[in-house]
């Protein structure tokens, strides 16, 4: 398994595509970190007269991960696409078919692969606001509680990604497939505004309100559980894909 | 001897086509099986099935008496399989992906670096580890799939057109890897080479329209009573004449003074050339017209097709 989180993970970084996007992504949420730093220091004087004022941390680190959250949900279906896409393509799958490797070792070492990347990515943007410690104190409690909400938030969009490549071969299929279902997961939470009973599903269908309890450093057993399940879920579509797979063609 | 691959009535459908029907086959550890068949004739399904990467719709495959459906993970510990396509990672070089294959197939650490060596040295790929996979040319890409097939030194090898692509050279040595690989180990390998066959393979076994049309030992072939005789004389009997010997059904002229006769059944060849002797015709040749693997694979093939 490790074998194959190793080369994939390898593999990766030969292709200027996980360097290009790790630039792309470091230069847009930088630029979004300084707008934020810079308003901070502009409303500054008229914080210090509030008496329960919110800090650096509401103010530049929450809405960092806040944008960061969804950049990075647009990247995941591209670095996903490719991990068995390509496989079945090249026929390199009949490889790891012939090899005494179960379907969930090589599930998981992809999926690893993929989430040792995004984790790289997030601590980087981590570094941002961590850098603030330089001139000024944190919520550090709060700024955790926002990066494990997101590293969540990545672990359970990766296993969807993952799962639709699985599906085809083509890896843009893929890519449009798992947009698809990480957007409509993401707006699907529009309809629970207007009706009244129902719509609570759809709100917690969403990963959306999940995870801003987590931005706003609440750390509930109900979202770990909810990221949890929808990573599990999709893992476990993926390993029965690949089983099906072998008996139909 | 042991049975390094035991298959029973392995039946394959893609939708409404039969692809391979009944196909029951044993393989012994130090045979070399070659697989025979026109385009479409089941081959290639065939072996994708022995190296479970499809489930077959009914049969089953045991691979050094362990079933592949029950517990794939131990029986294909046993295998080694290059498919048609080679299964390479253009963006690795030749060693990357063997110390890969290597370690998919858990071997040990400190054995992987020898293991890779031996196997590049079997398939020519001496001091090529660092090539990028990508850039090397179809025949050493060829190489390294077989090198890939055999870098965890497998009981069962399986070879899905070996030779493929390969300089007539390059064809030369693998064969003779080939040939090396089955004396300690068990070896498939499909082609539509015939000579290939002959040269290399211990047992053939004939595929069309997805069933078993033949099988035999390469040995056998060349042994069966020949059914056609060709011989010269120096007078010119006439064919009639010619007819009317015991044990000769048919008789034709061929160019050069030559006549052919069919026989019938069982009839040896040493009792038409007793004959010819003894009318005084003066027999200048005499060949016994042996069924060549050709011979036999042009008759079952189209036989049935039509």
């Amino acid at each position: 398994m490790l074998a194959i989180t190793l080369r994939d993970l390898k593999s990766m970084f030969r292709s200027p595509l996980a360097w290009s996007l790790l630039a792309v992504v470091q230069f847009i949420l930088a630029w979004i970190f300084l707008v934020q730093v810079e308003e901070f220091i502009q409303i500054q004087p008229r914080l210090a007269k509030l008496s329960s004022a919110p800090g650096i941390t509401d103010l530049v680190a929450t809405p960092l991960l806040n944008s960061a959250s969804l950049i990075i949900m647009f990247l995941i279906p591209l670095m996903s696409m490719r991990l068995l896409s390509d496989e079945y393509r090249n026929g390199t799958f009949t490889l790891l078919l012939s090899a005494p490797i179960s379907m969930t070792s090589i599930v998981l070492g992809k999926f690893l692969a993929l989430m040792l990347f995004l984790t790289m990515l997030l601590l980087v943007t981590a570094a941002m606001p961590l850098s603030l410690l330089l001139g000024g104190s944190l919520d550090l409690g709060k700024l955790a509680a926002g990066l494990l909400g997101l590293e969540l938030a990545l672990t359970g969009f990766a296993a969807i990604g993952l799962f639709f490549s699985s599906i085809t071969s083509r890896p843009a299929v893929a890519a449009t497939g798992s947009y698809g279902l990480i957007l409509f997961l993401w707006v699907i939470n529009l309809a629970s505004g207007a009706e009244g009973q129902g719509s609570a599903l759809f709100a917690w269908i969403s990963p959306i309100s999940h995870l801003q309890n987590m931005f706003s450093g609440l750390v509930s057993s109900a979202d770990l559980i909810y990221f949890l399940l929808l990573t599990i879920c999709f893992l476990t579509l993926s390993v029965r894909r690949l089983d099906s797979r072998r008996s139909q063609h | 001897m042991e049975a390094l691959i035991t298959a029973e009535k392995l039946n394959h459908h893609y939708g409404s086509f039969h692809a391979v029907q009944d196909l029951s086959l044993q393989l012994k550890r130090g045979e070399i099986l070659g697989l025979l068949g026109p385009n479409g004739a089941g081959k290639s399904t065939s072996m994708r099935i022995l190296s479970g990467n499809i489930v077959p719709s009914s049969g089953s495959v045991l691979l050094n008496g362990i079933d592949l459906q029950q517990q794939p993970l131990a029986a294909k510990a046993a295998l080694g399989y290059l498919p048609e396509q080679p299964p390479l990672y253009r963006d690795m070089t030749i060693a990357e992906y063997l110390e890969f294959c290597a370690r998919l197939h858990h071997i040990a650490r400190p054995e992987i670096t020898q293991a890779i060596g031996d196997a590049m040295d079997r398939c020519g790929l001496q001091g090529m580890g660092t090539r990028l996979i990508g850039n090397l040319s179809k025949g050493y890409q060829q190489r390294v799939g077989i090198a890939q097939a055999i870098v965890h030194r497998p009981d069962i090898i399986i070879l899905d057109e070996p030779t493929s692509g390969l300089d007539p050279n390059q064809i030369i040595e693998i064969r003779k890897l080939i040939r090396e690989l089955g004396e300690e180990h068990g070896v498939i390998l499909s082609t539509h080479i015939l000579p290939e066959v002959q040269t290399i393979c211990s047992r053939v076994l004939v595929l069309n329209q997805g069933r078993i049309a033949f099988s035999d030992s390469i040995s056998n072939i060349g042994e069966t009573a020949p059914s056609s005789l060709m011989f010269r004389l120096e007078q010119t009997p006439s064919l009639d004449e010619i007819r009317s010997l015991t044990g000769i059904s048919t008789a034709e002229a061929i160019s050069g003074g030559h006549i052919r006769v069919g026989l019938e059944a069982n009839t040896p060849p040493a009792e038409i050339s007793g004959q010819l002797v003894a009318k005084g015709w003066g027999l200048k040749e005499f060949n016994p017209e042996r069924d060549t693997l050709e011979q036999v694979f042009t008759r079952l093939t189209t036989e049935e097709g039509g």
